[in-house]
């Protein structure tokens, strides 16, 4: 009686408790990226770059500090401990060019690394790049009014 | 401060992906399209720059910022360009990150070797 009560108690909140600590883990990772990133913007701004070149800049940091720690073997650490606190940040999108790229190479240049580099990061630029398509016929059709 | 909203925002939008990918069995690719559109339209609307505004790089290093950078680059170059910038406004908004990855990556692949248990041909 006891034990099965108690076995029901474990099931019903070991999920759960997973599910915090990958949340907890997920925000301090993310969170951490975030900082990453704005300390980066804040070095661009200072060096008296324009808040959209820095905004540029700094993504093209980002992603070569991904791609690196891909290469390197250590985002897909970094991915195991933090889930979606590495996969959503921009990083996450660099590492999901750079990982089929070196993945695929054994295929070859063309078919390997030049066609899988976008096999994740496919879908974000198509679904991406087609929304705001819409979203800009409704905004010139609309002369502005949408903001 | 800055730093801490940056935290705050950046940490909260991946907290709302690890509970999708818990919760509801959504794939990982699934998630960060939905970001991506979610934070198009956002942006579209108005509602993603105050996120800016407050988050800095909190609300721009995610994938949803992704998606305001490209909603807010086809409303920019509609403005400057008229028409023809529905059909350039994401890619020229885009333009840096992705030639950034593409030729980041093609050279990591030159240089590093797939992480896998080691075999000998």
């Amino acid at each position: 009686m006891e034990k099965t009560k108690y076995q029901e108690l474990v099931n019903e909140l070991s999920p759960n408790s997973k599910i915090i600590s990958n949340t907890l883990k997920a925000f301090l990772i993310g969170g951490l990226f975030s900082i990453g990133g704005q300390f980066i913007l804040n070095t661009f701004k200072s060096a008296g770059i324009a808040q959209d070149s820095a905004a540029t800049y700094t993504s093209i940091v980002l992603i070569f500090i991904g791609v690196l720690l891909t290469g390197l073997g250590l985002y897909q650490r970094i991915g195991k401990f933090a889930g979606a606190g590495s996969a959503v940040p921009i990083t996450g999108f660099a590492n999901a060019v750079a990982s089929p790229a070196i993945e695929f190479k054994k295929e070859g240049h063309i078919m390997g690394v030049g066609a899988r580099m976008f096999i994740l990061a496919g879908p974000v630029i198509v679904f991406g790049t087609f929304t705001s398509m819409i979203v800009g016929v409704f905004y010139y059709f609309s002369k502005g009014g949408l903001l | 401060m800055e730093y801490m909203k940056a935290f705050l925002v950046g940490g909260l939008i991946c907290v709302i992906a690890q509970i999708l990918v818990d919760k509801t069995k959504m794939t990982m690719p699934k998630i960060l399209v939905s970001f991506v559109v979610i934070g198009c339209i956002l942006s579209a609307v108005g509602l993603y720059q105050p996120l800016v505004d407050f988050g800095g790089a909190g609300a721009t290093v995610p994938l949803p910022g992704f998606g305001h950078i490209l909603a807010r680059g086809v409303m920019n170059e509609i403005d400057e360009a008229g028409f023809m910038g529905i059909f350039t406004g994401a890619f020229k908004a885009m333009a840096g990150g992705v030639a950034a990855a593409v030729v980041f990556s093609y050279i990591a692949s030159l240089i590093f070797n797939p992480k896998e248990p080691k075999q000998k041909k």
